[in-house]
């Protein structure tokens, strides 16, 4: 007894800050997406905001925006991390370790600055493409940022989650994978099958869940789209974030009711997550 | 693939991470560098100056910045050492659900909770504050120190405190005497992380400080959103420094596999 009581007195801080600031949070705007803002004078339950943004054109093109930023950063960045991943397995650890921990570690802003320089009308790709003669002026070069397709957003999560998938996946592929690989050599697979049958069966769990994770933080990201997105459509979060902060205080149902689908989203990815890692880490006992 | 192949390739990765730091580098520098001049044609140091001029507001965003993050990185460590020790040193039921419990913050974003929070910050007089902005700022980096730290305890034995008990030492001198001694490396990583998550966060100063605590990243973000990429570039290499600063010492004090490598997550530090 006494044991169970020193646990809970142990979590309770941390239980408090994340139940208070977070959970606490999430229910009260759980509440206003239900039209419940006694602030403003509303006190009524409805379903209305939910109501109204499902039948809502505005919302459907922002939705398809956000899916498609989220899924192609995702799609891209984990083929790419699996490429260099497996070109690089062999190579110095530590080397490949300080490479990839610097897009890491550096804010997403800084990556969206740092790019829209290279791609923009004006950047780096520009000047080299006039260098070339390929284009006579800024105007000539394609738009890539506050642009249909999302380039530069896209671009920036790429930078930003490659090294994130590929550290996953090196680590997964230097430990079984290589033994086991080994093996396979010995009883005469080639490299194909080697690949087929042995290393990719063995990282996809891990490719899986790193994935999962960089799509969940694509799909509730708010700063670089922000940033380098066009003003409309624009992506779900920032959506929300115009909804709240427009001079129309009824518009905050809408923006809480926007806010929860992102974060029942989000919240299914990461217990999918939680799950596969469950599954990985008891795999490796 | 050989290790020729693996270098070259290794080659071809450091070129394509470093790509953006080529235009914020020499535009932090450039005096003149028209269209379609591949180098800057003239030099000039406006961009720092801009950084440390006393009334241009950088001086006094870094202040923000750097009381906000020290503070988050305090308390986050203090609310997370426990919670640490808790999941990482004792065996308990329902284990698995506080877990997912305090890694929701991390993985679900948190625009929503924020927003939630923000009426009621508004009446208790913390919205547009500095304390404000502090305590949102717990909210992703809480779960960061606490798993961190749950991952250090759970490497204890708990035979040097058995030890000390054993020789007369009280449960309180034990922990105070042995236990924290051994988490202190622990406990630096995991006070960095938090700082470093904090110096980071645009969006929760945004919506809690409501454009009165301006932070590094608010002041990045307006001048992105203009036009004089010299200033814009000077001030994103300063908001990366703390981030390659605390990279190079964790990777010249900790050997491979020990840095919280589990915990990085694509959001972590923004």
């Amino acid at each position: 007894m006494g044991g169970r009581l020193k646990i809970v007195l142990l979590l309770a801080p941390a239980l408090a800050v994340i139940g208070v600031l977070f959970a606490g949070g999430l229910v009260i705007a759980f509440v206003q997406s239900l039209g419940y803002v006694p602030a403003i004078g509303m006190t009524e339950l409805t379903l209305d905001a939910y109501r109204g943004i499902l039948s809502d054109e505005d919302f459907f093109d922002s939705l398809v925006l956000t899916l498609y930023v989220s899924g192609v950063s995702t799609g891209v960045s984990t083929v790419l991390a699996v490429l260099a991943a497996l070109a690089l397995r062999r190579s110095s650890g530590r080397l490949s370790a300080v490479v990839f921990q610097l897009p890491i570690t550096i804010p997403h802003l800084v990556a969206a600055v740092g790019i829209a320089l290279v791609v923009g009308q004006t950047g780096l790709g520009a000047r080299l493409a006039a260098l070339l003669g390929l284009i006579g002026e800024p105007g000539d070069f394609p738009a890539l940022l506050y642009d249909e397709r999302s380039v530069g957003i896209i671009l920036t999560y790429v930078w930003k989650e490659v090294p994130f998938i590929t550290l996953v996946m090196l680590a997964a592929l230097r430990g079984v994978a290589s033994d086991l690989e080994d093996v396979a050599r010995t009883l005469g697979a080639g490299a194909w099958q080697r690949f087929w049958y042995v290393v990719f069966p063995v990282i996809s769990p891990s490719v899986v869940a790193a994935s999962l994770l960089v799509f969940a933080f694509t799909f509730g990201a708010f700063e670089v789209p922000y940033l380098l997105g066009k003003s409309y459509p624009t992506i779900l979060p920032v959506m929300a974030y115009d909804e709240y902060r427009g001079i129309d205080l009824a518009a905050r149902p809408t923006a809480m009711a926007i806010n929860i689908l992102i974060a029942l989203v989000t919240g299914a990815i990461a217990a999918l997550y939680l799950r596969l890692a469950r599954d990985l880490g008891r795999r490796r006992g | 693939m050989g290790k020729k192949g693996g270098n070259v390739g290794l080659a071809l990765v450091a070129a394509l991470v470093a790509v953006p730091f080529v235009p914020l580098t020499l535009w932090a520098f450039a005096g003149e560098w028209r269209f379609p001049d591949l180098l800057p044609t003239a030099w000039s140091l406006r961009g720092v100056a801009h950084l440390v001029e006393p009334g241009g507001g950088v001086l006094g965003a870094t202040l923000n910045s750097v009381l906000i993050g020290a503070a988050t990185a305090a308390a986050s460590v203090a609310v997370g050492m426990p919670a640490g020790m808790a999941i990482g040193g004792y065996q308990w039921r329902f284990k698995g659900v506080v877990i997912f419990f305090i890694l929701l913050p991390i993985l679900v974003p948190p625009l929503a909770s924020t927003m939630g929070v923000h009426v009621t910050f508004i009446r208790l007089g913390l919205a547009d504050t500095l304390p404000g902005v502090f305590l949102v700022h717990l909210v992703p980096t809480v779960p960061y120190t606490a798993l961190i730290l749950a991952g250090v305890f759970a490497e204890r034995t708990g035979e040097l405190e058995e030890a000390a008990r054993t020789l007369g030492a009280s449960p309180w001198q034990a922990f105070l005497r042995v236990t924290l001694p051994g988490v202190l490396p622990g406990v630096a990583v995991a006070g960095l992380f938090a700082f470093l998550i904090s110096w980071g966060q645009y969006v929760l100063t945004l919506l809690i400080g409501g454009g009165n605590v301006v932070t590094l990243p608010m002041l990045l973000f307006s001048a992105a959103s203009g036009n004089d990429p010299v200033v814009t570039s000077a001030l994103a290499l300063a908001f990366a420094l703390p981030a390659v600063l605390a990279l190079v010492l964790a990777l010249r004090v900790l050997k491979p596999g020990e840095r919280a490598g589990g915990f990085v997550g694509p959001g972590k530090f923004s």
